[in-house]
């Protein structure tokens, strides 16, 4: 579809016929390119104050530690993109990692088996979010509160709130392990080959048919539905992908923060804030999935330096704040801007292009119906 | 679909507000029966007392959220203006009585500014109301977590009185928290930026082709919302008798709040509810929480329940609205000029 498009050169704007730097000089401009030169600042800044971090050893292990929050990231990216919200996010990775600690114990041949299993219990989360969220016509935020509740409560009651069970060694080498003796990086830890298949997946993903459905989806799900989408099927879709993310963090968080109540608790709210920091839209139909991620890792990296500067871990919170909501407001006037069709120029190019389209063309009986 | 409901079913047509009370007086049997059968009365003034007050704070948080939901936002930083506003009380007020008018006032005035900066911040810089609060809330929960390591300073015993005294089963704080719903009520009901308020919410664009300045009731609702965050902050002081940094995060008010207000009809995206809808709603936790205390449930089923109630009563209620109300004028996006050029070609 996009070929046919392209081909008719008349039907793309004037704005958007440029070479290949004018169209990245502008993508960077958009809030989800401006999220990469802020992390590009923002590590540049950290290297600025401690060098040894730019060191490829210590670079890729930051890596490895942003990956539980980046792929939470792309996970609620689908959902936000289709305009809904995850907040049962956190509790999910929280029984994930209770379900760990609990099921495999020392025995190395749980491991597979119960690996299934939470996979299993991820996807059956987002779906019974998903179909009260689509069939049911409860708002998304109230269903995925009421599960972050009920699975919260569960999970407090199985364990009574305290630490406990402590799966065996090769499970949780999948968050803490890596491949040794790589050449100049020294360990490629495992959580950064899974974030990568992540999101590779979730790119290839955005880019078939799903993907573009889902979007569309999110921009007008009466539009996506008239053109014969099936909305609820598509945004349920959304919402296993996202507990399903949850689940992956949750595993490799096991590897990392142990088997705690704690561990995941608040990770919705990052997850959406990292969101949101990418530049995508609350409310669904804007942004990309690779941002997404990008303000997660802008967001841990803004932390790492908050680190470095010796500044208390307590206003953390408080930098996290003002962040979301300045980089909010600006994405809010970007975004309007490029919607509006910024330039002179561009205005004239869409007047010209609605005024040849307006009239029948050749075959056909009248212009818009012509089917 | 629809006609069925319309006319098979009186259900279909009955108010919101209605089914809240019904879903109410449900909770209301099924508890009384729960709480016979462990021998004990759901009648006793005691247990009434009890009910009445775990309204109160949850109550006046929820008054504010339904008037911030209604113009169409959202409130995430009432737990931490609660917070603060206990710390400030009980720090100003320092076991003297002769300031605790002082202390009162300077609480419910640095809440009535944190929701004066939450409403610019929603209605000047267009920033969702999610996030606008949830990044307020996390700056003042930064602050509080570098400035407070535990409770901090104390209430006057004239003050704890507040919290601590009833006519008859009521308490006083209960009657405090309803003159605040009767105020709320007139203000949506009887003023010009009450009404402006459901314009506003139910669709932003057409409120302001119609020649309403849309920032007022937003910044209003949002004012009004912290303002009675704050009371809530001075109920907890005043029961406390200290006041505490992790008081309101620690009850989930806003969650809880915001689930409140949508159990209590108010649709979530706005434009549509009442102040007594979300009384109802508030009344129905205010049920559940006492009964499972009553049946001595494990403190964490109590959530499991909360969740599960909150999702079905909405499920309910969201049934009726949608097969009611099918959307006339398509989804709120004013159309473009090139659509209505093709369609007049």
């Amino acid at each position: 579809m996009s070929r046919t498009l392209h081909a008719d050169s008349g039907a793309v704007l004037q704005q958007n016929r440029a070479g290949a730097g004018e169209r990245f000089r502008r993508t960077l401009l958009t809030p989800g390119g401006a999220v990469f030169i802020l992390l590009v600042v923002l590590l540049a800044a950290i290297i600025a104050v401690n060098p040894s971090f730019g060191e490829p050893e210590s670079f890729i292990r930051f890596i490895g530690r942003t990956a539980p929050i980046a792929i939470a990231a792309i996970g609620q990216y689908f959902v936000i993109v289709a305009g809904e919200f995850d907040l049962s996010m956190g509790s999910v990775v929280t029984m994930q990692v209770i379900v760990a600690g609990n099921l495999i114990g020392d025995d190395d041949a749980k491991v597979i088996p119960v690996l299934l299993l939470m996979i299993a219990l991820g996807a059956l989360i987002g779906l019974v979010n998903g179909l009260a969220t689509t069939l049911l016509k409860v708002p998304s935020f109230i269903v995925t509160l009421g599960m972050m509740l009920a699975l919260f409560g569960l999970v407090m009651y199985w364990t009574g709130g305290a630490a406990q069970g402590n799966p065996a060694d090769s499970f949780r080498q999948i968050g803490r392990g890596g491949i040794q003796d790589v050449p100049v990086l020294g360990i490629i830890p495992y959580p950064v080959i899974i974030l990568a298949a992540a999101a590779a997946l979730g790119f290839w993903l955005m880019r078939r048919p799903y993907g573009r459905t889902l979007i569309a989806v999110g921009d007008n799900a009466t539009a996506a539905a008239l053109t014969g989408t099936r909305v609820w099927w598509v945004r349920t879709r959304a919402f296993m992908l996202s507990s399903l993310a949850a689940t992956v963090s949750g595993i490799l968080l096991v590897g990392y923060a142990g088997v705690h109540p704690s561990v995941g608790r608040g990770y919705e709210f990052t997850a959406i804030t990292a969101v949101v920091l990418g530049g995508v839209v609350l409310g669904g139909g804007r942004g990309w999935l690779l941002s997404a991620a990008a303000g997660a890792f802008a967001l841990e990296s803004l932390f790492t330096l908050l680190n470095f500067l010796g500044v208390q871990s307590t206003w953390r919170d408080t930098v996290q704040g003002v962040i979301i909501i300045v980089a909010v407001a600006a994405a809010a006037r970007s975004w309007q801007r490029r919607r509006r069709g910024s330039t002179a120029p561009a205005r004239a190019e869409q007047h010209r292009i609605t005024a040849t389209s307006a009239k029948p063309a050749e075959g056909t009986e009248q212009g818009g119906n012509g089917y | 679909m629809s006609s069925t409901w319309k006319a098979g079913n009186s259900f279909g047509r009955l108010p919101s507000t209605h089914i809240v009370y019904l879903v109410a007086l449900l909770t209301l049997v099924v508890g009384a029966v729960l709480v016979a059968t462990t021998g004990r009365n759901f009648f006793s003034p005691g247990n009434i007392s009890s009910i009445l007050t775990g309204t109160s704070v949850l109550g006046f948080i929820a008054i504010g959220q339904t008037l911030v939901i209604l113009v169409g936002s959202l409130d995430l930083s009432v737990p931490y203006v609660t917070s603060l506003a206990s710390l400030i009380a009980a720090g100003v007020m320092a076991n003297s009585s002769s300031n605790i008018l002082p202390g009162v006032l300077l609480a419910l005035g640095v809440s009535a500014v944190i929701g004066l900066a939450n409403g610019l911040i929603v209605a000047g810089l267009k920033v969702h109301g999610f996030i606008a609060t949830l990044g307020m809330g996390l700056i003042i929960s930064g602050y509080l977590a570098t400035n407070f390591k535990g409770s901090f300073g104390q209430t006057p015993f004239a003050f704890r009185l507040v919290g601590a005294t009833g006519l008859g089963p009521v308490p006083v704080s209960t009657l405090i928290m309803l003159a605040c719903a009767v105020l709320a009520m007139v203000l949506l009901h009887r003023t010009r930026v009450g009404h402006h308020i459901y314009a506003v919410g139910g669709d932003l664009n057409v409120a302001r082709m119609s020649g309403i300045r849309v920032q007022t009731p937003i910044i209003t609702a949002h004012i009004i919302c912290s303002v009675l965050a704050g009371m809530a902050g001075l109920l907890l002081a005043s029961r406390l008798g200290v006041g505490s940094p992790t008081v309101g995060s620690q009850g989930g008010y806003d969650l809880l709040s915001i689930a409140a207000v949508v159990l209590g009809g108010t649709l979530l995206a706005g434009g549509k509810g009442s102040i007594t809808g979300t009384l109802g709603g508030v009344l129905i936790f205010a049920m559940l929480d006492n009964i499972m205390s009553v049946m001595q449930l494990n403190p964490f089923v109590k959530d499991v329940v909360r969740g599960i109630v909150i999702v079905v009563a909405v499920a309910v209620y969201a049934r009726r609205t949608i097969l009611k109300r099918p959307p006339r004028f398509g989804h709120g996006q004013p159309e473009e000029p090139a659509t209505k050029q093709e369609v007049a070609a």
